[in-house]
């Protein structure tokens, strides 16, 4: 185990200090015992259910974006254990603060497909949870969302709240200095915070080694003086452990830095052609290692799952999902007064001049 | 009552908001046993304690970041840049985050937050203290932009900041801090946003300015008064939103206008205001609007920095040929 008070020589080995926590090999099998809390027909088809939805979802989302019914869209492919993982591993009155990429944990947490869809259509609409009021919308600057998490977190450190703030990043994120000062400040404060670095090894273009020199991101958390771990971001048990586990030591006022290791199986975005830039060989291998084949292996093995109940979810699934696109396309078109109407909480009289403007179709 | 200064009047408006509303906070850098390195936060940390008025790790992107995360959870963060030429890391969270949070979540979650700072030059601080760029803020949509020029209106004008539901950025002259005392009541009574102050009335020409040059444009008043030219004062002190007709109407009455401000000239937020008067008031305008500015020039250090504010000589020499234009 990782010994936080034993830095070690300058030489550490991240495999000794920062170990990937793991329970499901490439295969789905059980390469530790997983306890009675992570294990479980119970606690485990959720998230395969969560999971497949997330994927089903995304690709509805790509197809739409290629026949014209979305904007740009960011897929979350290969990456649902890490973000359906930190969903699970949340209680409700926690607050989620997104990066772009974290559909399925937005999903689990009772944001709609048809937010989602409204929000990436280019309608701000979408940011109107009618589930998690006080989580916040994606953050598309990156590592904006950190400063935003140490907020959050002293609002229910201050209010004697047991609630977590949850910030989900990717790896670029940790180049940047909005990260390292909020979990700096965390630190100091020792705030209910806990931040997992979807690390799924690419920043549009950037592998990993590009970015930093660090052989892992958890360790970035000791500069900060809080604790980091690494978790096997295709395995959804130990996303679940890991980020359980740090959200319990955050609420209990110790920060934390979560790692999840992970590939982006798709492209950055729909305007990104991965192809430019990296190997089709290496996107093939990292199939044979993504976490929704990995889970269903696992339950299949254990008995939980069959052939008929894969049919009658995916059959369930589409079903929702078509539905939540059809609700999505038939959502009417707001007024251009809207831009206005949410400005200010009271329109000032130099902006109504311009609001009339603008509903007068003087564009 | 008191004769204060702006920067007691600073620090009596945010103990005043703290000691009416328990979810106000103060942060920043060195603003808690330190009282802020200008004394705007003095006696907070012994009044409302250590939770309420917190000493942040010197990160203003952090400051800035995490008032957006206090604000959507309903705390009324008041946070200190402690200058504005170290407020640009912070930039990234006003436009990016605090300007629009209202309206991206179409009014699920608000930013209530005012991050105060010092502006401008005129007390010899070393390089990067001096700046003034409310025009850089006054162009972000969904802030407020304010700029106290008295201790009467910076206790007004904070107070109503604190109290609005919307980001403010409080822009404070430094120059202005202990330059003059006022009697202010700490009365709770909040200034009113969004509106010009008339700070003298005139009928020949209408002198338009904020902050810390309204002193230098009162002076260039009352030399034009030994002149018989009578110059009508008007200090912004919202600069967004501008309240455009009191300037309007002004300018209705006197057909001339000269802007002042300490800022540099191109970008500056007096050509706002002259193309607001261009554009609906140009019919009442004897002469052309005027602008006396900073220079376009970076900002010099101390030893010439009275050569780059502009002089109550340059503000007469424009008042002057202004009213004599033909």
């Amino acid at each position: 185990m990782r010994a936080e008070t034993d830095i070690g020589p300058p030489d550490l080995d991240p495999n000794h200090y920062w170990p990937l926590l793991r329970y499901l090999d490439k295969a789905g099998a059980a390469i530790a015992p997983l306890s009675e809390a992570l294990d479980g027909r119970d606690r485990l088809i959720p998230l395969y259910h969560a999971m497949v939805l997330t994927r089903t979802f995304d690709q509805k989302a790509v197809s739409l974006q290629r026949t014209g019914r979305l904007g740009t869209y960011a897929s979350s492919l290969g990456q649902e254990a890490v973000s359906v993982g930190v969903g699970a591993s949340m209680n409700k009155d926690d607050v989620l603060l997104p990066a772009f990429r974290d559909h399925g944990a937005m999903l689990w947490r009772g944001v709609t497909m048809v937010e989602i869809l409204q929000y990436w259509s280019g309608d701000e609409r979408g940011c109107d949870f009618a589930g998690p009021r006080e989580d916040f919308p994606v953050a598309i600057p990156v590592a904006s969302q950190a400063p935003h998490t140490v907020g959050v977190a002293m609002a229910f450190q201050l209010r004697r709240q047991k609630r977590v703030a949850v910030c989900i990043l990717g790896d670029g994120a940790t180049s940047k200095g909005d990260f390292y000062e909020a979990i700096n400040a965390c630190g100091v404060w020792s705030l209910p915070a806990v931040f997992v670095i979807n690390n799924n090894q690419w920043a549009i273009s950037e592998p990993t080694r590009m970015q930093t020199a660090a052989p892992t991101l958890a360790q970035k958390a000791v500069a900060a003086g809080i604790a980091g771990s690494r978790a096997d971001g295709n395995d959804v048990v130990a996303v679940r452990d890991a980020v359980s586990r740090a959200v319990e030591e955050a609420r209990a006022g110790r920060p934390q830095v979560v790692e999840a290791l992970t590939y982006r199986l798709g492209d950055h975005t729909t305007a990104d052609d991965a192809r430019r830039y990296r190997d089709d060989a290496e996107v093939s291998a990292r199939w044979q290692e993504e976490p929704i084949l990995r889970l269903r292996n696992y339950l299949v093995g254990r008995g939980w799952w069959t052939k008929a109940d894969e049919e009658a979810l995916i059959r369930d699934i589409r079903a929702q999902v078509d539905a939540a696109v059809e609700a999505y396309l038939a959502m009417p078109p707001q007024e251009p007064a809207a831009m206005f109407d949410y400005l200010y909480e009271t329109l000032p009289p130099s902006l109504a001049e311009q609001r009339r403007l603008a509903e007068d179709g003087d564009g | 009552m008191a004769e204060i200064t702006l920067v007691e009047a600073v620090a009596m408006a945010q103990a005043r908001a703290m000691q009416d509303d328990p979810s106000v906070l103060v942060l920043g850098e060195d603003v808690g046993k330190d009282g802020g390195v200008f004394r705007a936060t003095e006696g907070l940390l012994a009044r409302f304690g250590p939770e309420r008025v917190r000493d942040t790790p010197l990160a203003e992107g952090l400051i800035a970041g995490m008032s957006v995360g206090l604000a959507a959870q309903g705390f009324r963060p008041v946070a200190e840049i402690q200058f504005m030429g170290f407020v640009y890391p912070a930039v990234d969270q006003i436009v990016n985050h605090a300007s629009r949070l209202r309206n991206r979540t179409r009014g699920r979650l608000s930013c209530p937050m005012v991050l105060r700072m010092p502006m401008g030059t005129g007390i010899k601080a070393p390089e990067h203290h001096s700046e003034s760029m409310e025009a850089m803020f006054a162009h972000m949509p969904g802030l407020r932009v304010v700029i106290p020029s008295s201790p009467s209106k910076a206790y007004g004008l904070l107070l109503a900041a604190i109290r609005d539901p919307d980001p403010v950025i409080f822009l404070e002259p430094t120059r202005l801090y202990r330059a003059v005392k006022e009697e202010v009541e700490d009365d709770g009574e909040a200034a009113e946003l969004d509106r010009c102050f008339v700070l003298r009335e005139g009928t020949d020409i209408t002198l338009v300015t904020w902050g810390a040059m309204t002193r230098e444009t009162l002076a260039a008043a009352d030399a034009l008064a030994l002149d018989g030219i009578h110059a009508e004062v008007i200090d912004v002190a919202t600069i967004k939103p501008l309240d455009e007709e009191t300037i309007l109407a002004s300018v209705g009455k006197t057909g001339r206008c000269v802007i002042v401000h300490e800022a540099a000239l191109t970008g500056g937020f007096g050509g706002e205001i002259a193309a607001r008067l261009a554009d609906k008031g140009l019919l009442s305008l004897t002469a052309p609007v005027r602008r006396v500015a900073g220079w376009d020039t970076v900002m010099p250090l101390p030893r010439m920095e009275d050569m780059y504010l502009p002089s109550v000589a340059r503000i007469l020499r424009a008042a002057r040929e202004t009213v004599n234009y033909q």
